[in-house]
């Protein structure tokens, strides 16, 4: 049997955007994009994190994959991971103080995130540098995308700011449940919801398309 | 749940052996120790330095911009300019004495309570002479945004701890006697507000006859 023919590269860093987005699709990372996207500063600074570990481990995971036997790749990979998180939250402390205030503890749950984990597990540990490279800043992104579109509806509605500036005016009375934990729960259904019926509809789209334009093509052959 | 079993045309991968897997596992284990500690060496200093300046900061707030302040270590007895032997000078427990020229301005004291969601870490300002303080800011605090983040967030509530004097007495709106120890609560965040009120008043309990004992004059080293 051949081996299944690899995508181009270019795809290993698109499909975690859309096709396969870490968050709206295989539905990792909610702990953080559920904590923390009561700002877009905090979700920001979180996605910076994410991508500095999901990168770091990538390259050191798709690095060593020949060396690391398989009984004990786990732990390995959870100490790599373990690392590049300790390094991240000194760095924050070190640069951006008050953002690493804001985000507490869940720096250091960054090492239980299921997409890093995931993503060297599915991923790095099975590609070469460069792909998993291209993977990890895919995946890093649609993260990212995620985190920002919930940061800014939560802070936008709870808080009427954008980064701090105030977008809504004086008059406008904050939703404050919507920089509560619940508001995390609703925007991230809300944004669910309307993923899934956009994607419900494309493929619905492609669909009726395939079925009118197949008779034709054959037709025409 | 149980991994799925190879197809029975592949053949098992053998297991390593135990020399293999503790020479990997122990491998890593120092790698990391090195980055992590590498990047601590670069770091702290930094995050020392951030932590300073936060804390001249909020001595300079509550004691209205001091020329200088001398710290001085809280013992069983008394206040001490040294630290006690065997303490951490960053987690010994201290006051800070503000000066302007050569008149003292006030203490700058941190206090710790209970709140609706955590700990409420705050440091206030205190005039030994007149029993008054001086001003308040909360240092760290995870209450409920909207509500008992109210207790930094709210200036008339935050104004009033530069003019009240101690004990404090909390107040709903429209309820008190016009005493000068009297603080209203901010309507809404009660137990936020009685948690700020509480921890001052036990810290200046535990302090105070050590601030009132001090004898600023003494002179300095």
């Amino acid at each position: 049997m051949s081996p299944a023919k690899k995508p181009p590269p270019s795809q290993e860093l698109i499909k975690g955007i859309w096709r396969e987005n870490p968050v709206l699709v295989q539905l990792l990372g909610l702990c953080p994009a559920l904590a923390v996207t009561n700002s877009v500063a905090n979700s920001l600074a979180m996605s910076g994190a994410v991508l500095f570990v999901l990168l770091g481990s990538s390259l050191l995971v798709s690095s060593i994959k020949r060396i690391v036997p398989t009984d004990v790749r786990i732990s390995t990979y959870i100490l790599i991971i373990a690392t590049f998180v300790t390094i991240a939250d000194m760095i924050l402390e070190a640069s951006v103080p008050a953002v690493h205030k804001e985000l507490g503890a869940f720096v250091a749950l960054i090492v239980v995130n299921c997409i890093i984990l995931g993503r060297q597990e599915a991923f790095a540990s099975k590609n070469s540098v460069g792909r998993s490279l291209l993977d990890a800043v895919g995946m890093s992104i649609g993260f990212t995308l995620t985190m920002v579109l919930m940061g800014t509806v939560r802070e936008v509605l709870g808080n009427g700011t954008f980064l701090g500036y105030s977008v809504l005016g004086p008059n406008y009375e904050p939703w404050v449940i919507m920089i509560l934990p619940p508001g995390g729960f609703l925007t991230l259904g809300v944004i669910l919801l309307v993923f899934s019926w956009v994607k419900r509809r494309s493929a619905a789209r492609d669909k009726v398309a395939s079925s009118i334009g197949g008779p034709a093509v054959q037709e025409a052959a | 749940m149980t991994a799925p079993a190879p197809p029975a045309d592949v053949p098992a991968r053998p297991s390593a052996s135990a020399q293999r897997l503790i020479a990997t596992l122990g491998g890593f284990g120092a790698l990391a120790g090195l980055l992590i500690v590498s990047v601590f060496v670069v770091t702290q200093p930094t995050i020392r330095a951030n932590k300073a300046a936060a804390l001249a900061a909020a001595i300079s707030e509550v004691l209205a911009a001091p020329d200088r302040y001398d710290t001085l270590y809280v013992t069983a007895d008394a206040l001490t300019r040294e630290l006690p032997s065997g303490a951490n000078a960053e987690t010994a427990e201290a006051v800070y004495l503000g000066w302007r020229g050569e008149a003292p301005v006030g203490f700058a004291v941190v206090a710790n309570g209970s709140g609706f969601q955590d700990n409420i870490r705050l440091i206030f300002g205190y005039d030994v002479s007149s029993a008054q303080l001086l001003g308040m800011l909360v240092l760290e605090s995870k209450e409920t945004p909207g509500l008992g983040d109210k207790i930094y967030k709210d200036a008339e509530f935050v104004a009033q701890f530069s003019q009240v004097h101690a004990p404090l007495v909390g107040v709903k709106e429209g309820q008190g006697n016009g005493l000068p120890t009297e603080l209203v609560m901010i309507t809404g965040a009660t137990i936020s507000s009685r948690a700020v009120i509480k921890a001052i008043n036990a810290t200046l309990e535990r302090v105070g006859p050590l601030l009132a004992a001090y004898d600023v004059q003494e002179p300095r080293p």
